[in-house]
Formats: structure tokens, C-alpha cells, sequence
């Protein structure tokens, strides 16, 4: 009877050479394109964003599974859990704060506070 | 006899993988962190107080430089764990000081853009959008000014006592948080510099 | 020469001193408080005991200990400070300007708030944490057991930071939220508002840290087939509050943080110029405000879970709803955190939003009280004074809910918002609900911790003037509320016919004082008693989780072997079936004590206060010490020792040596 434990019970995730240079080429792939996008791009500024964003989340996407090695979890998956709780809760807080911010921010501006108060006078 | 030794490598085992979830719930809490700061940037960003904005201010070649270095180095840092996964002494040290000159160029090409903008009178006290910059961008430089001071305590703990177990857990700890601050970069990169070079 | 001395002590001077007599008061107070404390100690000579058994602790039950004795003295602070508030109130009206000019106050106004916040719900509720939950899931300990000593000191520190603002230099006035531009540089220059944040800081590291700390304890550590559906409901709610405190201290750390730079370095995130945004800051620490308040009532739900069905004699209803319903108020908790500022100028669509998810967040709530009141029926009921508290807490908590709902429409909210309606709303929230629950909990718990009971008679009687006295300080406040008298107000007119209630008030206050006085003599009186209050046992309520299968006081091993389980409520399970456990004995690892903890505590002290009172040249050496304790510490390639089958079988034998003796002079 073997009393050496499992090799599988050591690596949790057998690390590859693949994976590494995969996620290094690929984001070096995708920063140079944003990049080219942000310098050379046209389009209306929605497209621009976007694109830009999209971009974004691809690399985040490919450095995490390749360089952060989630998601390869044995048994019950907890740090995928904690990055998707964290993920829902950043959603909620930049989105929300935004959208927030920029509703006070178009509805409490000075002018708009003067001509307020000036209607107010007349009662 | 030997049940002892397997329960003990279980018990190793075990602790390892506490201090890993652990370390990685810790990580989530920085992405908070990071995110509470990126809504601050949202919204003050375009509070440029008659000063200068983003388009006036960034150097995208400038910015891809320190963008590669930093990809660079989380890339050698994963060398680094996989000559740590062969015990492969020398190999570790070799790839972690690689990792940390890439690291130090990168701050220090940080600093660099920092002083220049201090010089020419647009820091942190200019307006709401400077102080928001700074912020962000610097608050994610003192954390790799700590994985700077990190690495080089962890190359002399390699160097004194080659690749045991437990230094094979820091270095996952370790690795752990030097890409994810690469993770933080590209948001930064994309969110900072290439939508403010662009004025949005 | 003075400009040296400048340099060497930053804004320390003389004037810096108390201002007034009420103020000398408070300051004497920690001064002779510290003396005696440090007195007392020197001549039992337990110094070396006191750093051996209690400040290097790694044992969760001690650091439990030292939390609650801290809250406690905290919760004395903050009633003299509530004393202060009501007796102000009362007598200001008109001509007569009342024993506290506005200034003193506003930082009285201020300093209650935070301190019964930050130092004295989180720290009963840590400490009830720590001396329970590990226990209850069958772990020995927490998953890292250094963090969770420095997270303790860290709190200390924090603590001790805002006793230092008694004796030199003055509090902030802007609140327990510190609102900007209040609280920038420009309206507050002195070093009220630093102190203000700086003990937030540190403390609230500490309280991020403890976050993580007990998520992956729950995660982890959990005896083997405690799966998580068959947790108990306390463990649950730490589960789900600590998930809370660790996605949400982060916003707080970088608000404080960014009020900080505006205020030393110049940054202009908040000020009222220069490209500052004001509203960002009630934006941001309202995010974290609101998932704040959660964290705290969530684990005094757990506990009422456990004591209704411990003192019912019946499984809890609805386990299943029950857990869902914590899960569903960590969730929504994260999306209600604008009805905090519906009057901030938002438009409808924003307001209405939010609005309507605060009323959400009810239903949840609604659904636990029910399964509590379910539980309770076709049980049968012991009225111990746990039991009492949750009574309580189920009139004022639901009094105080319902004034939420109502105060989730926005509409409704324009006309109450800020006034002392609001202020009755949350202090039967946190009073009723968190206070009560802490309370009810360490009742409960103390046998377990400390091996002997407290007494029942007293318990009782400080619940009624709690209760009495609460209701009575609180009830006028509606009704000042919906006449519009504002919070903070140090003075009014008398033709407003307000004293009436403001005296009536006071009155409550004085009855709540009494019921604290119950409580000290209760404790002082167990003490005293505490031979013939002895649990022999180890179950002194029949308890049915895992906590009551250890003797009392809790071994520091806590488990003799780790115990294992197959369902919910095992312990009952084990006692209805006369399941009795071979003594079996293993080797038990544990951490060794440690005094890094302390130091990174001390320098986290030093840091803030250096900051507070621009001592610049030191904040860096403290910053150093802090760092190298984390490095030094991390160097210690041994941080455990084993303890051997042998020796936990001889302190069990000694132990029960120790009952059987206790036991026959009993005779």
C-alpha cells in the first residue's frame, strides 16, 4: 500500500510553460491593438469605449484563467465564487456611483441651484 | 509510522491551501479597493478645473513602455514559479530578479512621469481630476513599490534556504499578487490612459 | 529653539489641552483610569501573566475576551456622551444655553456616534465571533490565528487613539460621518477630524483583516460533514456578515483615505473647489454604510436563531428560509445605499430606485422574525434572560422597521430626513436589534467561556429599565421628528413647546443608566459569587450546537478530539439518542504566543498619531516598525507547538479532578 500522497493532492494546478507564454503573447496581442485603436481609431465615441472595454475585459478574462489559474480549482470552487461575488459587487458600486454621480451632478449644478432659489422668491 | 508522515503532509497540504483562499479572498478585497477608486477617477476625471486633462498630459508610447514591462514581468514571474515547481534553485532566483528590475523599471518610469508632471506645477493639488489620477495610478504604485520590498525578502529567503514547502507557498502567495497588480494595470492602462488620451 | 521644538512635536502644545471643565472631566478620567489600570497590575505583580496569558494570546477565546471588555468600557464612554446629548436637550431651550457650548457639543454629538459604531458594536460583535464561532463549527481555531491577534491590537490602537482625543487637542464636530466640506481642513482645522479618521483607519484594517480572517475559517475549517447546509444559524451569519466586511471596509478605507490627502497633502477630491465633489464622499461612505449597518445586526440574528430554538426546546423553523433570507439581505444590502441621501438631489428615477430596493430588503427580515415567533410556537418556552432580550428586541426592532419602511419612500423620506425620527429609527435598529442581540449573546455564551453563570435576577432586572428606559428615551423622538426638530441641535427655541419630550427623554436615559448599573453589579456580583454558580456540566441551557459538547471554562484546546458530524444540531442529536464519545486522545497542534502583534498594534498607534498631530518625522519610523514586524514575523519558520495525547490526557484528568473536588465540597 503506497503511503505517498497523490501527486494530485500537491498540484493543485500542474503549471505549463503553454499557459504562461499563451497569456503573455495573447495580452501583448491585445494591448498593442488597443493601443492602435486609441491612436489611429475613428468612429463615434461610443464605438471607441467599447471596443476599448471589450478589450479590456479579454485580456482581464485571459490573465486571470492563465496567469491566476482560476476557475482550475479542485473540490468546491471558492476562490471562483469570492471573484464573481467581487465582480458583482464592483458592478454595483463604479455603475451605481456613476450613475448617481452623474445624476447629481447634472441636476445640482450651481446655475441650476441660483435659478432655484430666484423661482422661489416670488411665493 | 508512515500514517504519520502522510497526515502530516495532509495536515501541510491542508494549511497550504487555507493560506492560498485566504490570500486570494484578500486579493478580491484589493479589486474593492481598486474599484472604489476607479469610480472616484469616473467621476472627478473631467473636474480638470481649467488645467490641463488626460489629452494634454499622457505619452501613450511613454505608457506602453511601462504597459510591457509590467506584462513582461508577470510573465517571468510565472517562469519563476515553474522553475519553483522543479525545486530548480538558481533558476527562481535568476527569473525573480528578472521580474524585479522589469518591476523597478516600470516604477521607476512611473516616478519619472510623476515628477515631471509635479515640476511643470500639474500635481495632485491642481484640480479634482489631477487628485484622482495621482490617486489611482500611485495607489497602485505603492503596491508594487510592496511587491518590490516582497520579492527581495523572498530572493534572500531562497538564496539562505533553497525551495522548501513552505517557501514554495510564499511564492504562490507572491505570485499571486504580482499578477494580479498586472490585472489592475490593464484597467488602468485602458480606463487612465487610452480613454484620456482620447478625451472621454 | 521653538522652532525646533515645533518640528520635534508638530502641533502639540499647551493650548491643546481641555478648554472647559466637562471637557478636564473626560480627560482625567482616561488619565486616572490609565493609572489605575497600570497600578493595579504592578502591585499584583502580574505583569509577566497579564503578556503571557492575555496580550500574546493566539487563543480566539481570550481575544474574544479582550474585545468585549473593550467594547464594554467603550459602551460606558459613549452612554456619558448619550448623558451629556439628553441632558443638553433637555435643559437648552430659550435663554438658557445648557451645561455644553455648541462647539463641545458637536463633538460629543460626534464622538457617540463613533464610538458606539466603530468601537463598540464591532467590537462586541469580533468578540462574540471569536469566542463562539470556532467552537460551533468544531475548529480549534480561527484559519490565522496572528491576523486575528492583530487585528484585535489594531482595534486597540484605534480605541486608544480616540481616548487620546479626550485629554489632548479636541474631537471632530461633523458627525460620526464626518461629511465634507464640514470636515475638510477649511471648516476644520484642527485635529478633531485626524484623530477622527485615523482611528477609523487603523481599526477598520483591523476589521477587514478579521473579515477575511473568519470567511475562511468558516470556508475551511468546519469539522468533518459539517457541510454547509447543516451549519448552525450563527455560523451562517457570521458567514454572510463577514462576506460584508470584507467587500465593503475596502470603500470606507479609501474614503477615509482620500479625506486624509485633502487634508494633508492637498488633493481635491471633496473640497469645495478646485474640481472637489462633496457629494462623492456621502456617495462613497454611504456604499459602505449600508452593507455596515448589516454586518452588525446579521450576527445578532444568529444569535437569536440559536437562543429561540435553545430556549424553545425546538429545532429552529425554517432552517432553509432562514439561511436564504441571510444570504438575500447580504445580497440587497449592496443596492440600498442612496436612501441614505434621497435629499441630496437625485432625480425621481435614481430615488425611486433605490426606494423601492430598501423596501425590498424588508421582506427577508420580515421572513426571519417570522421563523423566529414559528419557532417559539408549540415550543417549550424557559424565560431566561436570553430570552427576555429577544422579546424585547421583537417589539422595538419591528417599531423601528416599520419607521424604515416608511421612510424608504422617498417622498416621506423629504419630510423626516435628518430629523430626530430618523434618529429613533436607527437606534431602535442597532439598540433594539444589535445591542440586545450582543447582549442576549454574551448571557448566553459567558458560562461557556468563563465556567460560571451570571446571575438571572439582575439580568432580568437590566433588561426591564433597558427596555422601559429605551422605549422612553426614544418614543418622543418620533413624534419631535414629525414636529421637525432636527438631529445635532445643541438648542431651540421655546416657543417650539419641544422640552416636554426632550425632559421625557432624558428620563428614558436615566432609566437606561440604571439598567447598566444592573449590569455592572450583575457581573460584579457572578464574580463574586461565582463558586456556587459553577456549570459543571457544560451545558447549562441544553443547548443544541457544538459549543455546549465542550466543558466550561473551554479548554484552550478547546477539543479534545475534533468532534464529527452527520446532521444539523448534532450535539442535541447525540444527547436524544444517549450518544456517548470514547475518550480518545490525539496530539494537538497550536499556535505559539506572540509578541509581534502587539508591537505592529503599538506602531499602528504611533502612525496615527504622528499623522493626527504632524509629528512627520517619526511617522515614517512607525510606518518601518510596522513592516518589519510583518517581515520578521513572517520569517518564523515555527510558529506552532505540539501538544501530545499524553499531555491533553493528563489536563483532562487534572480537569476533572478539579469538578469531582469542586463537586463533593459542594456536598
Amino acid at each position: 500500500m503506497s503511503n505517498r500522497p497523490r501527486v494530485s493532492e500537491h498540484n493543485e494546478h500542474s503549471l505549463t510553460y503553454g499557459k504562461y507564454v499563451g497569456g503573455f503573447l495573447g495580452s501583448i496581442f491585445l494591448t498593442l491593438c488597443a493601443y492602435w485603436i486609441a491612436v489611429h481609431g475613428r468612429g463615434g465615441l461610443g464605438m471607441l469605449e467599447v471596443s476599448l472595454a471589450v478589450l479590456a475585459v479579454v485580456q482581464f478574462i485571459l490573465q486571470m484563467v492563465l496567469f491566476l489559474h482560476i476557475g482550475e480549482e479542485h473540490g468546491p470552487r471558492w476562490k471562483l465564487a469570492a471573484a464573481g461575488f467581487m465582480l458583482g459587487i464592483i458592478l454595483i458600486l463604479v455603475g451605481g456611483s456613476v450613475w448617481i454621480m452623474n445624476n447629481l451632478n447634472t441636476r445640482m449644478t450651481p446655475q441650476q441651484m441660483n435659478q432655484y432659489l430666484r423661482s422661489q422668491d416670488n411665493l | 509510522m508512515n500514517e504519520e508522515l502522510v497526515s502530516e503532509h495532509r495536515r501541510e497540504y491542508e494549511a497550504t491551501q487555507k493560506t492560498i483562499v485566504g490570500f486570494w479572498v484578500y486579493l478580491m478585497t484589493d479589486c474593492v479597493l481598486f474599484a472604489s477608486l476607479f469610480a472616484v477617477y469616473a467621476v472627478l476625471h473631467g473636474n480638470t478645473f481649467g488645467g490641463p486633462s488626460g489629452r494634454d498630459l499622457f505619452h501613450l508610447p511613454y505608457v506602453l513602455v511601462e504597459t510591457f514591462a509590467l506584462l513582461t514581468s508577470s510573465f517571468t514571474c510565472g517562469l519563476a514559479m515553474l522553475a519553483a515547481q522543479r525545486k530548480a534553485k538558481n533558476e527562481v532566483l535568476f527569473w525573480l530578479f528578472v521580474t524585479f528590475c522589469l518591476g523597478a523599471l516600470f516604477l521607476g518610469l512611473e516616478l519619472h512621469e510623476f515628477a515631471n508632471m509635479v515640476h511643470d506645477g500639474n500635481s495632485w493639488r491642481r484640480s479634482g481630476f489631477l487628485s484622482s489620477y495621482f490617486t489611482l495610478v500611485g495607489t497602485h504604485g505603492t503596491h508594487i513599490t510592496f511587491g518590490l520590498l516582497w520579492m527581495a525578502v523572498l530572493g534572500v529567503y531562497v538564496a539562505k534556504r533553497g525551495i522548501t514547502e513552505s517557501i514554495r507557498k510564499r511564492l504562490t502567495l507572491f505570485s499571486l499578487f504580482w499578477h494580479f497588480l498586472d490585472v489592475i494595470w490593464i484597467f488602468i492602462f485602458t480606463v487612465v490612459y487610452l480613454f484620456g488620451s482620447r478625451g472621454v | 529653539m521653538t522652532l525646533f521644538a515645533f518640528a520635534l512635536l508638530g502641533k502639540l502644545a499647551w493650548n491643546q489641552l481641555p478648554p472647559n471643565p466637562i471637557a478636564w472631566g473626560g480627560a482625567l478620567m482616561v488619565i486616572f483610569g490609565l493609572i489605575a489600570v497600570v497600578g493595579l497590575i504592578t502591585y499584583l505583580h502580574r505583569w509577566q501573566w497579564l503578556w503571557k496569558e492575555w496580550l500574546t494570546t493566539q487563543d480566539p477565546k481570550r481575544i474574544g475576551v479582550m474585545y468585549v471588555i473593550v467594547a464594554l468600557i467603550m459602551l460606558l464612554r459613549g452612554a456619558v456622551d448619550a448623558g451629556l446629548m439628553r441632558a443638553q436637550q433637555a435643559v437648552a431651550v430659550g435663554g438658557t444655553q445648557g451645561p455644553l457650548d455648541a462647539s463641545h457639543f458637536q463633538q460629543i454629538v460626534s464622538a457617540h456616534g463613533t464610538i458606539m459604531i466603530f468601537f463598540v458594536a464591532m467590537g462586541l460583535m469580533f468578540g462574540i465571533i471569536n469566542l463562539v464561532l470556532p467552537l460551533q463549527i468544531g475548529a480549534r481555531d480561527v484559519a490565522f490565528p496572528f491576523l486575528n491577534a492583530t487585528s484585535f491590537w489594531l482595534f486597540f490602537a484605534g480605541m486608544a487613539l480616540m481616548m487620546g482625543s479626550l485629554v489632548v487637542g479636541d474631537f471632530s464636530a461633523a458627525g460620526w460621518l464626518a461629511y465634507p466640506p464640514l470636515s475638510e481642513l477649511k471648516y476644520s482645522p484642527t485635529v478633531g477630524v485626524d484623530y477622527w479618521i485615523w482611528a477609523l483607519q487603523i481599526s477598520g484594517v483591523g476589521s477587514l483583516l478579521s473579515g477575511v480572517n473568519f470567511l475562511v475559517t468558516i470556508i475551511k475549517m468546519r469539522a468533518p460533514g459539517m457541510a454547509l447546509m447543516k451549519m448552525p444559524l450563527f455560523a451562517w451569519s457570521v458567514l454572510t456578515s463577514m462576506s460584508l466586511v470584507a467587500f465593503a471596509f475596502p470603500i470606507l478605507t479609501v474614503t477615509l483615505t482620500l479625506l486624509a490627502l485633502d487634508r494633508t497633502i492637498g488633493t481635491h477630491f471633496f473640497t469645495a473647489g478646485f474640481g472637489g465633489n462633496a457629494m462623492m464622499y456621502v456617495n462613497l461612505i454611504w456604499a459602505w454604510g449600508h452593507p455596515e449597518v448589516y454586518i452588525l445586526v446579521l450576527p445578532a440574528f444568529g444569535i437569536y436563531s440559536e437562543i429561540v430554538a435553545t430556549f424553545s426546546r425546538k429545532k429552529l423553523f425554517g432552517y432553509v428560509s432562514m439561511v436564504w433570507a441571510l444570504v438575500a439581505i447580504m445580497i440587497l444590502s449592496y443596492t440600498v445605499w442612496l436612501h441614505h441621501f434621497f435629499t441630496m438631489g437625485a432625480g425621481a428615477d435614481v430615488n425611486a430606485f433605490f426606494g423601492i430596493m430598501t423596501a425590498v430588503i424588508a421582506v427577508p427580515t420580515g421572513v426571519k422574525i417570522f421563523n423566529w415567533l414559528f419557532t417559539m410556537y408549540r415550543g417549550r418556552i424557559r424565560f431566561a434572560s436570553p430570552m427576555f432580550w429577544f422579546m424585547g428586541f421583537v417589539v422595538i426592532f419591528t417599531i423601528g422597521g416599520v419607521a424604515g419602511v416608511m421612510m424608504s419612500v422617498p417622498a416621506i423620506d423629504y419630510q423626516v430626513h435628518n430629523s430626530l425620527f430618523l434618529v429613533a429609527h436607527f437606534h431602535m435598529m442597532i439598540v433594539g436589534g444589535v445591542v440586545f442581540g450582543f447582549f442576549a449573546g454574551l448571557t448566553y455564551w459567558f458560562p461557556k467561556i468563563f465556567g460560571f453563570r451570571l446571575h438571572e435576577g439582575l439580568g432580568k432586572i437590566a433588561f426591564w429599565c433597558w427596555g422601559i428606559g429605551f422605549v422612553t428615551a426614544f418614543t418622543p423622538l418620533y413624534v419631535l421628528g414629525l414636529m421637525g426638530a432636527t438631529r445635532r441641535l445643541d438648542h431651540y427655541s421655546a416657543s417650539l413647546g419641544w422640552q416636554p419630550l426632550f425632559i421625557v427623554a432624558g428620563i428614558g436615559v436615566v432609566i437606561i443608566a440604571c439598567g447598566i448599573a444592573a449590569q455592572l453589579l450583575q457581573l460584579g456580583l457572578s464574580v463574586l459569587q461565582r463558586d456556587s454558580r459553577r456549570d459543571l456540566t457544560g451545558d447549562p441551557w441544553n443547548g443544541r450546537t457544538l459549543e455546549w459538547s465542550v466543558p466550561s471554562p473551554a479548554p484552550f484546546y478547546s477539543f479534545v478530539k475534533q468532534p464529527v458530524v452527520t446532521e444539523r444540531d448534532q450535539f442535541w442529536a447525540d444527547k436524544q439518542a444517549k450518544v456517548h464519545h470514547k475518550k480518545e486522545y490525539e496530539d494537538i497542534v497550536l499556535p505559539k504566543n506572540s509578541g509581534w502583534s502587539v508591537a505592529i498594534g503599538a506602531c499602528a498607534f504611533v502612525f496615527g498619531g504622528t499623522v493626527v498631530w504632524h509629528i512627520f518625522w517619526l511617522t515614517p519610523l512607525a510606518l518601518l516598525g510596522i513592516v518589519a514586524g510583518i517581515i520578521i514575523r513572517s520569517m518564523n519558520d515555527e510558529p506552532e507547538y505540539r501538544l501530545t495525547a499524553r499531555e491533553v490526557e493528563r489536563l483532562e484528568h487534572q480537569r476533572l479532578r478539579k469538578v469531582k473536588a469542586y463537586e463533593a465540597s459542594q456536598i
